[in-house]
């Protein structure tokens, strides 16, 4: 057995048991947003980018509306499909494998493909990574669902300071050099300051583009990113 | 509209952006400016949502225990825990804070 694993095929693997898990998370604070264990394993199973799916039932969960959280899972998506740029021109995938190919494209998938420098430790690391994930991720989501439509009242269990360490822990790697930081920190503060004045879930879309402007002058100055 | 509406739509969403890196052409997409675009977009996404779920409650700000699990977590993840972990002290701080009497 261990000789038919290959570099990319173990830190595929490690990748998705590592990740995979904390679909527990995501399906527990989603039945604590109040979406049904149903659309809770529909995200999962069908969106299946993590960062979308707890923007979403982030936004809900705070009272925003649908069209609200539609939007912030929407715009946080945007990075898969500069992921699948990098992955078509790495891997050049034949046409047939596209469509599943593009559904397992996700952070953890791209990370694993591009660590590798030859072309069939690539493909291998993607797909070993990307359906370990979908795997785990999907079960559990299931038993994080259940569990959370059994516990009752989510803040007695501090469900809601597992959504702030979720969205903390999402954020925590991006954050490597002075400019992703300060960037965070422009984004918290816009949020801040338009909550009291504007409906719930559209704070996010404001700091969404206060960002982007932010981040367009940024690079019309010529600061490095 | 109703929820359900609105998971499908992301769902469909989600899965189109996907497959629009695979179709189209790479000289519509592969720009730094995408790149950086999305690299900021998903900082600044991130880190709304995370101080959203921190101090607000509808239209209001709020201080509460989730700023204990705030705290937690960063020192959880300079420590270099696990995500599950982080999660988890994420909701042992907010519920050691209520049942310590705080709001």
């Amino acid at each position: 057995m261990r000789t038919a694993l290959t570099p990319a095929t173990r830190m595929g693997l490690s990748i998705a048991a590592a990740v995979g898990v904390y679909g527990v998370s995501f399906g527990a604070l989603s039945v604590g947003s109040g979406l049904s264990v149903l659309q809770t394993c529909i995200l999962s199973l069908l969106m299946f980018t993590g960062g979308s799916q707890f923007a979403f039932i982030g936004v809900i969960g705070g009272g925003g509306t649908g069209a609200a959280a539609w939007a912030a899972a929407t715009l946080l998506g945007v990075r898969n499909g500069v992921y699948a740029i990098s992955l078509k021109t790495l891997i050049e995938p034949p046409g047939r494998v596209v469509p599943l190919m593009a559904h397992l494209t996700i952070d953890e998938s791209t990370a694993t493909a591009t660590a590798q420098t030859d072309h069939d430790e690539r493909v291998r690391g993607f797909w070993t990574a990307g359906v370990g994930i979908y795997l785990l991720w999907n079960a559990s989501t299931l038993v994080g669902a259940l569990a959370g439509d059994a516990i009752g009242d989510p803040r007695r269990w501090g469900l809601d300071g597992a959504a702030v360490a979720a969205f903390l822990g999402l954020l925590w790697p991006r954050l490597k050099g002075r400019d992703p930081v300060a960037l965070a920190v422009v984004s918290a503060l816009v949020t801040v300051m338009v909550l009291p004045v504007v409906p719930p879930g559209i704070p996010v879309l404001v700091a969404a583009a206060a960002t982007t402007v932010w981040w367009a002058w940024q690079h019309r100055r010529g600061l490095r990113t | 509209m109703s929820l359900w509406f609105w998971v499908v739509a992301a769902v469909a969403v989600a899965y189109a952006t996907k497959l629009s890196g695979y179709l189209l052409p790479r000289r519509l997409l592969d720009r730094p400016v995408v790149v950086r675009m999305a690299t900021g977009l998903t900082i600044g996404l991130l880190a709304s949502l995370t101080i959203l779920n921190t101090v607000g409650k509808g239209q209001a700000i709020v201080l509460d225990s989730r700023l204990l699990a705030l705290a937690a977590a960063a020192v959880a993840l300079s420590l270099k825990a696990p995500y599950l972990v982080v999660v988890l002290v994420g909701a042992l701080a907010a519920a050691l804070g209520r049942l310590a009497g705080l709001p």
